[in-house]
């Protein structure tokens, strides 16, 4: 046998098991996926009906899944742009100092490694009614009114949501520092010179030059917020969303249907609804990289 | 340095200083609070006044704490090493290896990152109750057992090996498995690393997969575990507390080790966009 064709055999051997895995873990069940979201399929009955759009109609027409639905978008509106703003202005500053940003660094990032059900628990807790909840303590201290929080239907989800930017503050920061200091100093120095104030600088040089690291911040950031689940489900009283489900997302709503009333028709069509969303966003942000402006 | 540098360095510090505390606050109540006793818990103190270990006691002696920390342990260490392995192999045979289907290989891999899990986990547990891999170790494990990012990862890395290297070792007699791992993988290091410790840390921390494929207490994992011990004691604050530092030493222990990568890491999956 020749190397060439030795070296092909090769390859393929290598690559067999791992082929196998993405074939049938990954690309089968995507393809089930959809196809389950045509079926009118719970669990327990044997028999699988092909029920064309019904799933998606009735999805649609249900108003908790409406509800969920724009939960989730509520997420990635306050989520996305308080996480950015305030992890750009953090990185901002950690950019001015040289000694110990490595530390601070550091203690940002440590939420981010927590794991999130525990993070879940211990702000549950912070939020509680007094004498327990530490945070209407403190309010209570600065002479701030007792807070309901994960209580009250209106700021239940933005307490979730605070919780979730303590968490990803720390990603945000790391990749903005990165792309600060890939930003080249005669750049600023230039600016200085011709009379620019900080401001100036800012807005005219940093934030354009940054364009690439905050619209990949805005894509990976609202995925995560589109898909946010464990806290809601460890914050809320015994995982339901609640109260009245005005803290429920998504990917409860299809945790509930499948796991809970086990209809695996119904809730495939949730996801795939769930997957439309994820892929509009990625697919803009292809477009929109590929448009942006070379500096 | 002029007096503005100064004072914008100043103020910088005395800001970073502020929002620190808030970072920090959290760590500290869930630690502080563990060592309290019921009473004090309603006490609003802040300190432990009288520190106590019973409610450390109470979880290692009349919970799963030590199973599920266990069984965490298991299954993050066995899907990181599989992850290892594999997705350097195929990282390996993409960037160095000449074949007919290659583009599309690597195309097929690739687009499964944007499936979410959230999308797949209704036909894995259905998978899993045929197989009867339901309420088992391998059922957590084998949605993770190869991951399509580390064979990205991996594969930019492999790409930088020089090829002769590769076909010195070839001369020598050396096979080609034995090149992979002899020849590259020492190379790759630090790619590997970084690989490790981010799959490890998703592993331990994973809940919605293991939430729904477990079903016995005996086989949650450590974030599943701490659900339900958590709802089940629930306003017992202490305990809850405990169960959460449990859970997130283990990690703390893993980043003060690993911080430099990890923290390294971050950046170099964020500036690829």
């Amino acid at each position: 046998m020749k190397l060439r064709q030795k070296k092909t055999m090769t390859a393929y051997l290598f690559l067999i098991v791992p082929l196998i895995f993405f074939i049938f873990v990954r690309f089968f069940p995507t393809i089930y996926a959809f196809w389950l979201s045509f079926t009118d399929w719970n669990i327990i009955s044997p028999k699988m009906n092909f029920v064309g759009f019904d799933n998606f109609r009735a999805l649609f027409a249900d108003s908790v899944f409406m509800k969920s639905l724009w939960n989730t978008f509520k997420y990635v509106l306050y989520g996305v742009p308080l996480v950015l703003v305030l992890s750009f202005a953090i990185s901002l500053l950690l950019n001015n100092i040289r000694k110990g940003q490595a530390f601070y660094r550091l203690i940002y990032v440590m939420p981010y490694i927590t794991p999130l059900v525990a993070v879940s628990w211990v702000w549950r807790w912070m939020y509680q009614r007094p004498p327990v909840g530490v945070i209407n303590n403190l309010f209570s201290f600065v002479g701030i009114p007792t807070q309901r929080f994960l209580f009250s239907m209106d700021q239940a989800l933005i307490a979730i949501v605070v919780t979730t930017v303590w968490v990803n503050l720390g990603y945000c920061i790391v990749i903005f520092l990165a792309g600060l200091q890939t930003i080249p100093k005669e750049y600023l120095e230039a600016s200085k010179i011709d009379g620019a104030n900080r401001w100036q600088v800012l807005t005219k040089i940093t934030v354009p030059l940054l364009n690439p690291v905050i619209l990949f911040l805005v894509v990976t950031q609202s995925i995560l917020f589109l898909r946010i689940f464990t806290q809601v489900y460890n914050m809320t009283d015994q995982g339901s969303g609640g109260p009245l489900n005005s803290t429920k997302p998504l990917v409860l709503y299809i945790y509930q249907k499948a796991f809970l009333s086990f209809e695996m028709g119904s809730a495939s069509s949730a996801t795939v609804v769930l997957f439309g969303i994820i892929l509009l966003i990625t697919l803009l942000q292809f477009r929109l990289l590929k448009r942006r402006v070379q500096y | 340095m002029t007096r503005s540098d100064r004072s914008v360095r100043i103020l910088s510090y005395t800001i970073l200083s502020v929002l620190i505390v808030v970072m920090i606050f959290p760590f500290l109540w869930m630690a502080f609070s563990s060592f309290k006793s019921t009473a004090e818990i309603y006490s609003q103190s802040y300190f432990p006044e009288n520190p106590i270990i019973d409610n450390y006691q109470e979880i290692f002696n009349s919970s799963l704490f030590l199973r599920w920390l266990m069984n965490s342990a298991i299954i993050a260490i066995v899907t990181t090493i599989s992850v290892l392995f594999f997705d350097s192999l195929v990282g390996f045979t993409l960037a160095k290896y000449q074949f007919p289907g290659k583009k599309i290989i690597f195309a097929l891999i690739i687009s499964t990152l944007m499936i979410p899990t959230e999308m797949l986990v209704i036909p894995w547990y259905i998978m899993s109750s045929r197989f009867g891999w339901l309420d088992s170790y391998w059922g957590i494990m084998f949605p993770g057992m190869m991951s399509a990012f580390g064979v990205f990862l991996m594969r930019q890395f492999m790409d930088s090996v020089p090829d002769d290297l590769l076909d010195a070792a070839r001369i020598d007699g050396m096979s080609e498995f034995g090149i992979f791992v002899k020849i590259t993988l020492p190379l790759v290091k630090p790619a590997l690393a970084t690989l490790a410790i981010f799959n490890f840390i998703g592993d331990w921390n994973a809940f919605l997969w293991p939430l729904i494929v477990s079903s016995t207490p005996k086989m949650y994992t450590l974030p599943v575990g701490l659900a339900y011990f958590s709802s089940e004691n629930l306003m017992r604050w202490e305990m809850i507390m405990t169960g959460s530092t449990v859970s997130t030493i283990p990690l703390i222990i893993v980043f003060l080790i690993f911080q430099k990568h990890i923290v390294k890491g971050i950046a170099l999956t964020g500036l690829k966009g």
